[in-house]
């Protein structure tokens, strides 16, 4: 593959897109197709047969407001028609040209409006198992630019420069990362991507697999040119079948294009990777547990120091980071760190991919640069809380992280500021509540998830999380005293402070965050015995044992 | 002959003392007569910083860590004892107490016990947790031994002895979280597993949950210093 | 000065620790001038006082009499020392937990027994599903563990409180001693 190559591909690929008059881009990911997209594309690909327009069906990843898939987006005239079903292909194909269906419409222009799309670019407007489509918006120019013109070192300092911190949730700086790993001394070195995407409510990096894989292998390969590996693994949770085969069918093409295995783009550069699949645990997203569990090993996390870094995979240096980290290095070599680092706040650079659930109008995948509010995020782009409810808090960070209620809303997202007010960035799974929900229930949602997830290692995150869980649960059962929750309290310090790794660490903040903002409402479960938002089962009887008889 | 290993001074609960680069807080300490808890470690056998109990604080870290993972570094700033450190290993005992079904009284070995004398030791003297009261099996296959689930505080030493110096690799930990397990081979029985009877887990189990039958009653049954000498006589020289 | 009202209850134990009391023996005797014994198995007395100063309990919370019993010692009470481990810890009473009550009554009355099986249910008073420590039922001032504690633990203690201090037991007794 050389650079005239790449550049004739891309142009070849652009031109026979503009030979069609119209483009139906059928969004199949994960959402759409649970709602038989993959029906509705066939069909859609037999009507337009039957009606001899010059029209392309694709099948594209995700487009973005999952809420009203399956998503077809009309192309050129930017038309996204929602909840498409089979009975509307003739319509759909008959407006091509002419009127829009007017039923199918979605009004979407303030969700797309504040939304920015750099880890997305690609999201619903290729098919992610056509590499050519990849190539004809960009595709691999940065990495054969990066390998056949710029040095290693260079390329940390671009990426230094950019402000890109880690997506999975650390936040950690990702230039000083590679450049501790690239220094870190070692024959053998090895790039992990981690596509675990253990929380809750949380489906930004599946997505990115399963839009827009290209953009993942092109990042490792540039972070592996940086740091001096020539292998790779990209570690994917088992829950996600699809994202697993586009991302087989993406090697495949990757090094059929000479852009994976030896000599790429006919540099002495070389670099493969593996998928490695998980099994169904959340704490192999830590990184050291995953290492183990790509190891073959139990998937239990090490005491750090030492760290990955120097000292990870098979005891080699390691780089190891999230998969929307890596979706973003190709855009900012190509487009020069000043682009990234010109967007968001002063500390976290970028945008941030944000997976919106909960109780909100527009659920599904957006893309936002750092520093827009909360209250822009959920009443601008997310459309509010429909069905006439009040906002209440919205989760973020997942298990780890923390709910932000209603005085806050005007915060602007940022690493620092979500943990200044109790929670975190976390990977960018953002859950919205109303009225209907009980904080003291959510935090014992995410409490009995950290129980059953702990891998059982260390003393305070095995039997303490189980301790949690059963006095967040006597709480809930309105069978608890104040007591119970000076214990809770104390232990959620202990857990906190003496985990031996992340999840231990981080379980305690849902409790912790729920009690600073919402305490009125585990009072009331104490002392009046009730459940204010009525979820609770309430009890008036005193708490003393059951009583059984013969 | 080796190359010559770094020699580094630190300071530990105001004492200043000196240590060769390759070694742990906990090494350390202890060749200084400085008490630091601990249950999951055992001299000879790798450490794996489970037990949290050696928790120590280190000047400009936010975090505390644990000795017996900890590498010395030179001027390094350690405190071994504090209110909240106290507060912290009696918090994990009594989670340990909490967490399976701990009958001292009636227990073999009752009073050579390393998780009661921990307990003594750190001034614990009730659990504020509910007991949790779980419903576990006792293994009693082998002809010699037996595993007794209720008194098993997950430390792996088992794990790690028969792995690292039998190696043969019998004990494995099963399941997750508050489920996990110790179990002989593939969850066999313990008599019909491939262990070659040599008592290595027996000897470094720190609590009643493996024991000799035979040692019941006894006044020493278990004898876990062996390891060092093991590896010791297995160096090459 | 006045003596201080001394109370022993004994709930669901083996009388263990009332006999180790017992065992101090002649020190019984350098302390008795201290204290009045106003409620114990070991004197005749039916109801617990409204006002007493120390209670020694012993024997884990296993029955709703138990429960009765116990609410009212704490109520009547100024010092409750949860005194041996079935009290601190539940112990061997305790060790029925993991089961579910009716296979333990099944076994017990009905598996085991030749002759007129059947559980009892009168003047016999109910089990409670899982048996309790003492602190888990009320508020305990001062923990005693062993099983039982020794004489010597016992004496220490008794010194100290009917001196008016609450000792640290740390040193003397542990679970299981």
């Amino acid at each position: 593959m050389t650079n005239e190559k790449l550049q004739q591909i891309a142009e070849t690929n652009v031109a026979e897109r503009k030979e069609y008059d119209y483009e139906l881009n059928v969004c199949m990911a994960l959402g759409c197709i649970s709602q038989h997209s993959d029906r509705l594309k066939a069909a859609l690909i037999e009507e337009v047969a039957r009606s001899g327009k010059r029209c392309h069906v694709r099948q594209t990843g995700c487009i973005g407001p999952c809420a009203v898939g399956p998503l077809v987006a009309v192309s050129p005239t930017g038309t996204l028609y929602g909840n498409v079903q089979e009975t509307d292909v003739e319509a759909v194909v008959a407006s091509l040209g002419g009127e829009p269906v007017k039923r199918l419409e979605t009004h979407l222009q303030h969700y797309f409006e504040g939304q920015q799309a750099i880890v997305l670019e690609n999201s619903g407007q290729i098919d992610p198992e056509k590499i050519d489509e990849f190539i004809g918006r960009n595709g691999y120019q940065a990495l054969m630019q990066t390998i056949t013109q710029m040095a290693s070192q260079h390329v940390i300092e671009q990426i230094s420069k950019s402000g890109l911190r880690g997506r999975g949730g650390g936040g950690y700086p990702t230039g000083l990362k590679w450049g501790t790993v690239a220094k870190a001394v070692g024959t053998q070195k090895f790039v992990i991507c981690n596509g675990d995407e253990g929380d809750p409510g949380a489906f930004m990096d599946r997505s990115v697999l399963e839009s827009n894989p290209q953009r993942v292998i092109e990042g490792m390969a540039i972070a592996a040119y940086a740091v001096g590996a020539d292998k790779g693994f990209i570690y994917v949770r088992a829950e996600y079948p699809l994202a697993i085969s586009r991302l087989t069918v993406a090697l495949r093409e990757a090094r059929r294009g000479g852009f994976l295995g030896n000599n790429i783009c006919g540099t002495k550069f070389a670099f493969d990777m593996e998928i490695r699949i998980g099994a169904g645990a959340f704490v192999c997203g830590e990184e050291t547990a995953l290492i183990a569990s790509i190891e073959g090993l139990r998937g239990q996390p090490r005491p750090r120091p030492p760290y990955p870094a120097f000292a990870g995979l098979w005891g080699a240096p390691t780089l190891i980071n999230n998969v929307e980290t890596f979706a973003n290095v190709a855009p900012i070599l190509r487009k020069g760190p000043e682009y990234f680092a010109g967007i968001g706040t002063a500390k976290s650079k970028g945008t941030k991919v944000f997976a919106l659930t909960g109780k909100i109008a527009n659920t599904g995948l957006i893309e936002v640069p750092m520093g827009m509010t909360l209250r822009q995020i959920i009443f601008e782009i997310g459309g509010g809380i429909p069905a006439g409810h009040k906002f209440k808090a919205v989760q973020t960070g997942g298990p780890s992280g923390g709910c932000i209620p209603e005085q806050h809303l005007d915060l602007p997202v940022s690493y620092e500021s979500l943990i200044g007010m109790g929670s975190m960035m976390g990977s960018g799974g953002m859950i919205v509540m109303d009225d209907t929900s009980c904080m003291v229930n959510v935090a014992r949602f995410f409490m009995e998830f950290c129980m059953t997830e702990s891998c059982g290692k260390c003393t305070p995150c095995r039997a303490g999380t189980a301790q949690m869980f059963n006095l967040l649960t006597k709480i809930c059962d309105c069978e608890a005293s104040h007591a119970d929750l000076d214990l809770l309290i104390d232990l959620c310090d202990v857990v906190k402070n003496t985990s031996l790794c992340g999840l231990g660490m981080t379980a305690p903040n849902p409790v912790l965050s729920t009690l600073r903002y919402f305490k009125n409402e585990y009072l009331e479960h104490i002392e009046n015995r009730h459940c204010p938002a009525g979820v609770c089962a309430s009890s008036r009887k005193p708490a003393i044992q059951r009583m059984v008889t013969a | 002959m080796n190359a010559p290993i770094d020699v580094k001074t630190l300071i530990i609960d105001g004492v200043d003392v000196s240590a060769r680069a390759d070694q742990t807080v906990l090494d350390v300490a202890r060749e200084n007569n400085i008490f630091i808890p601990t249950l999951c470690h055992l001299d000879g056998l790798s450490d794996v910083g489970a037990c949290r109990l050696c928790l120590v604080a280190v000047k400009n870290s936010p975090k505390l860590s644990p000795a017996c993972v900890l590498r010395v570094e030179e001027g390094m700033e350690v405190v071994t004892k504090s209110e909240r450190l106290l507060h912290y290993r009696q918090t994990i005992l009594q989670l340990l107490f909490a967490e399976r079904n701990h009958v001292c009284s009636v227990c073999v070995v009752n009073n050579l016990c390393e998780l009661q004398s921990m307990a003594q030791s750190q001034g614990v003297t009730h659990v504020r947790f509910p007991y949790r009261n779980p419903k576990l099996q006792v293994d009693a296959s082998h002809e010699r031994f037996a595993a007794d689930q209720n008194r098993c505080i997950l430390c792996t030493r088992c794990v790690r002895v028969c792995d690292e110096i039998e190696a043969a690799h019998v004990w494995d930990v099963m399941g997750r979280g508050i489920d996990s397990r110790v179990i002989t081979d593939l969850m066999q029985p313990w008599g019909d597993s491939s262990c070659t009877s040599c008592g290595k887990c027996v000897n470094v189990c720190p609590t009643g949950a493996l024991f000799d039958k035979s040692k019941v009653g006894s006044s020493r049954p278990k004898n876990p210093d062996f390891v060092p000498y093991l590896n010791m006589m297995r160096e090459v020289r | 000065m006045s003596k201080v009202k001394l109370a022993t209850v004994w709930l669901d134990g083996c009388s263990g620790c009332h006999m180790s009391f017992l065992d101090m023996d002649e020190r019984l005797l350098t302390l008795s001038h201290q204290f009045d014994l106003v409620y114990s198995p070991l004197v005749d007395c039916k109801i617990y006082p409204e006002l007493v100063d120390v209670a020694l309990v012993e024997g884990a919370i296993g029955s709703v009499e138990d429960e009765r019993k116990i609410r009212r010692v704490r109520e009547h009470t100024t010092l409750l020392i949860a005194m041996g481990d079935c009290a601190v810890t539940g112990n061997v009473p305790a060790m029925r937990n993991p089961f579910c009550l009716f296979p333990i009554l099944e076994r017990a009355y009905h598996e085991n027994a030749s002759a007129q099986q059947q559980t009892p249910s009168e003047l016999v008073p109910a089990l409670i599903e899982k048996v309790r420590p003492v602190h888990e039922v009320v508020e305990v001032d001062l923990y005693l563990p062993g099983c039982p504690p020794s004489a010597g633990t016992l004496f220490s203690v008794m010194k100290d409180v009917l001196a008016g201090t609450l000792p640290n037991v740390t040193g003397l007794t542990r679970f299981g001693a």
